[in-house]
């Protein structure tokens, strides 16, 4: 951060009047320098960990937020600390081009200025930029009191151990704003591929006789995997079922027009959240299956007559950084077809 | 539900499948090849948006195997991507690459090329659509396509088979024709696809969202308030190691005939009814269709061609044109050009336009430049104020993407002074996203078979029907060709173009 501002005790009044003379000062000095007007994204996190969510912060490559406002609370604290700083993307301006600012502040809040958090964070917005908020550690009040504020909140539903109460409060929370999910875009390249592999018009006819999917998943990622099979509900026109606990984890079965579709979740151990594989068979005896492998994902097709190809598709890894720096551009972008899963999901989930 | 044509899997998402393809570029060598196609495709793969089932078969003179090609493709990935490659994706990349080398007139040559095509067909045990990148020297574009069909690997029962033709399409009006002749006996329309490459920048794709998008400049988009339009290519950098393309080719065919005239089809056309390919395509050729070509007479009047001698660019002294390693001495080529051009049709008719491109000069920028007319009455006529200028609306490709707006505003203090002030937007500021490469689009795109962004036989013929009067009148010596330093904005001869009141926009 080039210019820093910081007060104990202050208000939101100051905070902001801080801002607007860096950005001015900052301009006056440094012609070339612009401020970035994309998002403000409001951060509200448990002061202990907030190292943990300012590092992801720094990982999230070009997709930085305009202003970032992280509120950190602090048991017990009554009194409002903040901190705001101006820095550039770039090390060293290059001439003849624009250096693009982005304005951060940090302020320390107690439990007790949650339920009005909105008041606190109003002044600190830019007017006119879309508003995402993302509370990692909970702290669903917070959220609540920003409802009027955001236009978008940010969730990671697979952070909450309890899945069907996790989709449940994603559900309550998609009617008043746009839902960016992690878990969601962890399944993205799951999903492009599954499209891809379906994709030839003849093997399009294939989807109407799927008769099973098996879904491999980070222990701690149920919620990706459910989300998946939601999407593949509700775009191919299924009725799921509740899951059961199982040998391997949970399954059951979703209606299809021709068949039942039995659906099987399975936790495997990987490094990397989100899902590890995913297999699709058809009543013809055809299976299509994606996993994990360095460079992308191993594909592999079974014929019906039982041979079986495989082969790599290309992709990198984006990471975790690169999943958060997705989130905060999906923000400003519509996935009309995450509502639908999620209604499917919930079903799942019951 | 599900439908036997749609893939319902593919609505929402932002990457749409790309048809199994096999991808052949001719000239797999070259420089081209090297610094863009390679990289392009690198970063295709890095982000999981190539083809599931891909394979890549260069193709040039040189007798190599494929592993040297592999080395080679490696090389240039890890020099010239836009992206530090990560080495699983690039070596699952590099495994599929194949290399044949063949003259490119060797026809029984070619039956190798099919060998290995239905090789990879059988491989993957299906049969991939064949896309041919044309990326050698021009003379081999006929040569190429004719040995294609003669080889009958121009054609494919069950498989979309392309053509990509880089630019130049053509010396000329007449060898753009004879060309065109060539590549429509072997290959429809629908399969061709010509790249201007220009057309594939995220901020020139940004014209049409621009005008499209936004009803406020609608009103304004006419002879009744525009006043003129300058369309701006300025590079401060000489001709490097290109001296051989470059003295061939001219300021005039490097650019003004094909990315400039793009960029005043975007600006001038009509709003389509779709962005199908055809729609837009309508549309573009129409607005060429309006512009007459000029006589011999006109084009004295209405061009500007020179060339750079010595001076100081960026503070280093540059040589001139002339005495740049490889230019002929009694090099004739132009390296800057300046037309006026009018579209006579209802909505532009009386409208100047201008076009100047040129090497070695003052700065590197390409814009549009639209300058509406002065307001009817001047109330604001004070001492000590610069005045109500002329509103501006600037269009900046590259560097600094973005949409300026000068406007006229009250000096702050006690008196009515006015002075202009820019109103901007800039990319790099509202958006995070880093734009791909034009490259990347393009090749994408024809590999889906969306010719959106890519140039209809009408528009390269009608492109050259603008530019061939142009060129023969400059081969006689008419006007003559002019000198500038390099470094400085151009010749003062292309002040003279623009008539009476009206200046050049600074670079």
């Amino acid at each position: 951060m080039d210019e820093v501002w910081s007060e104990r005790n202050t208000t939101p009044a100051k905070i902001e009047a801080a801002l607007r003379r860096i950005v001015t000062e900052h301009h006056h000095s440094d012609h070339p320098f612009v401020p970035a007007r994309v998002l403000n994204v409001v951060v509200v996190v448990d002061a202990d960990f907030r190292g943990e969510i300012e590092n992801r912060f720094e990982r999230v490559g070009r997709y930085h937020p305009s202003r970032l406002v992280l509120c950190a609370v602090e048991p017990g604290r009554d009194s409002i600390d903040a901190w705001a700083g101006i820095g550039t993307d770039d090390a060293e301006p290059v001439p003849g081009h624009i250096a693009v600012a982005r304005e951060r502040v940090e302020i320390e809040i107690g439990q007790r200025h949650l339920s009005k958090l909105d008041t606190i964070v109003d002044p600190l917005l830019v007017s006119d930029l879309a508003t995402m908020v993302w509370a990692p550690h909970g702290h669903d009040a917070a959220i609540d009191s920003l409802r009027r504020l955001a236009q978008i909140v940010l969730v990671d539903t697979q952070d909450e151990p309890d899945v069907d109460r996790s989709l449940a409060r994603v559900e309550d929370l998609s009617e008043h704003a746009y839902v960016v999910d992690l878990a969601w875009l962890r399944s993205t390249p799951w999903r492009e591929r599954v499209a891809a592999a379906f994709d030839p018009p003849h093997l399009r006819t294939a989807l109407a006789g799927v008769s099973a999917v098996t879904v491999r998943h980070r222990e701690d990622s149920l919620a990706a995997a459910m989300l998946f099979c939601g999407w593949l509900s509700s775009r191919l026109g299924w009725k799921p079922g509740p899951l059961a606990r199982s040998d391997a984890g949970l399954s059951g079965h979703a209606r299809a027009r021709r068949q039942e579709v039995r659906i099987r979740l399975e936790p495997t151990h990987q490094n990397a959240p989100g899902l590890a594989g995913v297999t699709i068979e058809t009543a013809s005896g055809e299976a299509v299956s994606l996993d994990r492998a360095p460079g992308g994902l191993r594909a592999a097709r079974r014929a019906r007559d039982g041979s079986e190809q495989t082969w790599t598709v290309l992709g990198a890894s984006r990471g975790e950084g690169g999943i958060l720096g997705e989130g905060v551009r999906q923000a400003l972008l519509r996935d009309p077809t995450y509502r639908p899963a999620l209604g499917c999901a919930r079903v799942l989930a019951r | 539900m599900v439908a036997t044509t749609e893939n319902p899997l593919v609505e929402g998402l932002e990457r749409l499948p790309v048809p199994a393809t096999s991808l052949v570029i001719f000239g797999a060598t070259g420089d081209l090849s090297r610094r863009k196609l390679l990289p392009a495709l690198y970063n295709l793969a890095h982000e999981g948006a190539l083809p599931e089932r891909f394979n890549l078969i260069g193709v040039s003179r040189r007798d190599q195997s494929d592993e040297q090609f592999r080395s080679m493709a490696r090389e240039a990935i890890n020099e010239f991507s836009r992206r530090t490659p990560d080495q699983q994706v690039l070596e699952g990349l590099v495994s599929r690459m194949r290399y044949l080398g063949i003259p490119f007139n060797d026809v029984p040559g070619y039956a190798k090329l099919g060998a290995a095509l239905e090789e990879a067909d059988e491989e993957t045990g299906q049969p991939l659509n064949r896309a041919y990148y044309l990326s050698t020297a021009p003379e081999f574009f006929p040569v190429i396509t004719e040995a294609l069909k003669d080889a009958g690997l121009h054609r494919h029962a069950h498989a979309d088979v392309r053509a990509v033709i880089e630019k130049p399409f053509g010396t000329d009006l007449a060898s753009a024709r004879s060309l065109q002749e060539v590549v429509h006996s072997v290959f429809r329309e629908r399969q061709v696809f010509r790249i201007d490459h220009y057309l594939g920048k995220e901020t020139v794709q940004n014209v049409m969202a621009f005008r499209f998008a936004n009803y406020m400049f609608e009103p304004v988009w006419n002879r009744n308030y525009i006043d003129q339009i300058q369309i701006t290519a300025a590079e401060d950098i000489g001709i490097g190691s290109r001296a051989g393309y470059y003295d061939a080719s001219g300021a005039l065919r490097d650019l003004v005939q094909n990315h400039m005239l793009q960029l005043l089809t975007l600006v001038c056309m009509e709003p389509p009814t779709t962005f199908e390919a055809n729609k837009v395509r309508d549309e573009k050729v129409k607005v060429l269709q309006a512009i007459e070509p000029p006589t011999p007479e006109q084009v004295a009047e209405m061009t500007v061609r020179a060339r750079y001698t010595h001076g100081v660019v960026g503070g280093h002294e540059v040589p001139g044109y002339l005495e740049e390693e490889g230019v002929p001495q009694d090099s004739q080529t132009e390296t800057y050009a300046a037309l006026r051009l009018e579209v006579h049709n209802w909505r532009w008719s009386g409208v100047p336009i201008f076009l100047r491109t040129g090497k070695r000069l003052a700065r590197k920028v390409t814009e549009i430049a639209v300058q509406l007319k002065p307001v009817p009455h001047m109330a604001f006529q004070s001492k000590g104020s610069v005045g109500v200028q002329p509103n501006q609306l600037i269009l900046t490709v590259q560097p600094n993407e973005g949409v300026s707006l000068s406007l006229g505003a009250k000096i702050p203090g006690a008196s009515m002074r006015i002075r202009p002030v820019n109103m901007e937007f800039l990319y790099g500021t509202s958006f995070m996203s880093q734009s791909p490469e034009a490259y990347e689009r393009l090749i994408l795109d024809a590999m889906r078979g969306d010719a959106t962004l890519f140039t209809r036989n009408d528009e390269v013929d009608a492109q050259w029907s603008i530019i061939d009067p142009i060129l023969q009148a400059w081969g006689e010596g008419r006007p003559p060709l002019a000198e500038y330093e390099a470094g400085l904005p151009g010749p003062p001869e292309a002040d003279a173009l623009l008539g009476a009141g009206r200046h050049w926009r600074a670079l």
